[in-house]
């Protein structure tokens, strides 16, 4: 990746990032951050792992942000502004948000990482599906198996939480 | 390895995003916004995840799991957290956070 991409995908994802969070139409905050979605897949397809950028790109991109407007057009009236934060609301927050990235930016920027020995990144998809259901050393089998214990989990929650309530009882 | 990219530059990218999330979550009052928020904030962390496993740990994909699990876990909190708002909206007509404390009783 040359430099040049960096910063292009960099401002492109920071520009939408601080629209998601100040815009004040609904429908457009779930726009921006879809387009959030979209340059960080495209840093993954520029590192290699090209695996998790598809999976980024229908999952998130796809799959959740259609939820979230699905959702959206179901419960706000989408004319509507939504209502800005205070003054001091906003002061404090901004307060906050600074020191910590304050904070944070000055340990990565003190902070030596070493340097890389070997260069030897394999993200073929043979690979990975030998390490996800892999119970060996670097193998990811009982994680992925708890994940689909959750989802389902998750899934039977989720139809039990918005189902109507039973009218008859 | 990208020419000319040192992975502070990645870090400090993930930083600021992660703290724009932050900032979305503490000021925004309607409830899908704050989820939208908390998207930001995961999707900043799996940005970093990725990128360390690149730049340090190429060998074994530990970064590029974690990012996999990281999103799943997202689908399944989206999907949990749109259920309770819709249910909520039927009972209350609107999702503002003020509202929420009605969950307790």
């Amino acid at each position: 990746m040359s430099e040049t991409v960096f910063y292009i995908l960099a401002g492109f994802i920071l520009i939408f990032s601080v629209l998601t969070v100040t815009s004040r139409r609904i429908l457009r905050t779930a726009v921006y951050l879809f387009f959030v979605l979209l340059g960080t897949c495209g840093f993954f397809f520029a590192m290699e792992f090209n695996f998790l950028g598809a999976v980024q790109l229908t999952v998130y991109a796809g799959g959740i942000v259609v939820i979230i407007i699905f959702s959206i057009m179901l419960t706000s009236d989408l004319q509507d502004k939504l209502e800005a934060a205070g003054v001091s609301k906003i002061f404090f927050s901004l307060l906050a948000v600074t020191a910590g990235a304050a904070v944070c930016i000055s340990t990565i920027l003190s902070y030596k990482f070493p340097a890389l020995t070997n260069n030897v990144l394999d993200s073929s998809m043979n690979t990975i599906g030998l390490r996800l259901l892999g119970y060996q050393e670097n193998g990811f089998v009982l994680p992925f198996e708890v994940i689909s214990i959750l989802l389902l989990a998750a899934m039977i929650g989720s139809i039990i939480i918005a189902k109507k309530a039973d009218v008859n009882k | 390895m990208p020419e000319g990219i040192g992975i502070q530059h990645f870090l400090i990218l993930s930083t600021l995003m992660f703290f724009i999330g932050v900032y979305g979550f503490l000021t925004r009052k309607n409830l899908i916004t704050i989820l939208l928020s908390v998207e930001l904030i995961l999707n900043s962390v799996n940005i970093n995840f990725v990128a360390i496993n690149k730049y340090l740990y190429p060998e074994n994909l530990g970064g590029h799991f974690f990012a996999m699990f990281v999103i799943a876990i997202a689908a399944t909190e989206v999907a949990v957290a749109i259920a309770i708002i819709i249910s909520l909206y039927r009972k209350l007509k609107m999702i503002d956070v003020e509202n929420v404390n009605e969950m307790k009783y």
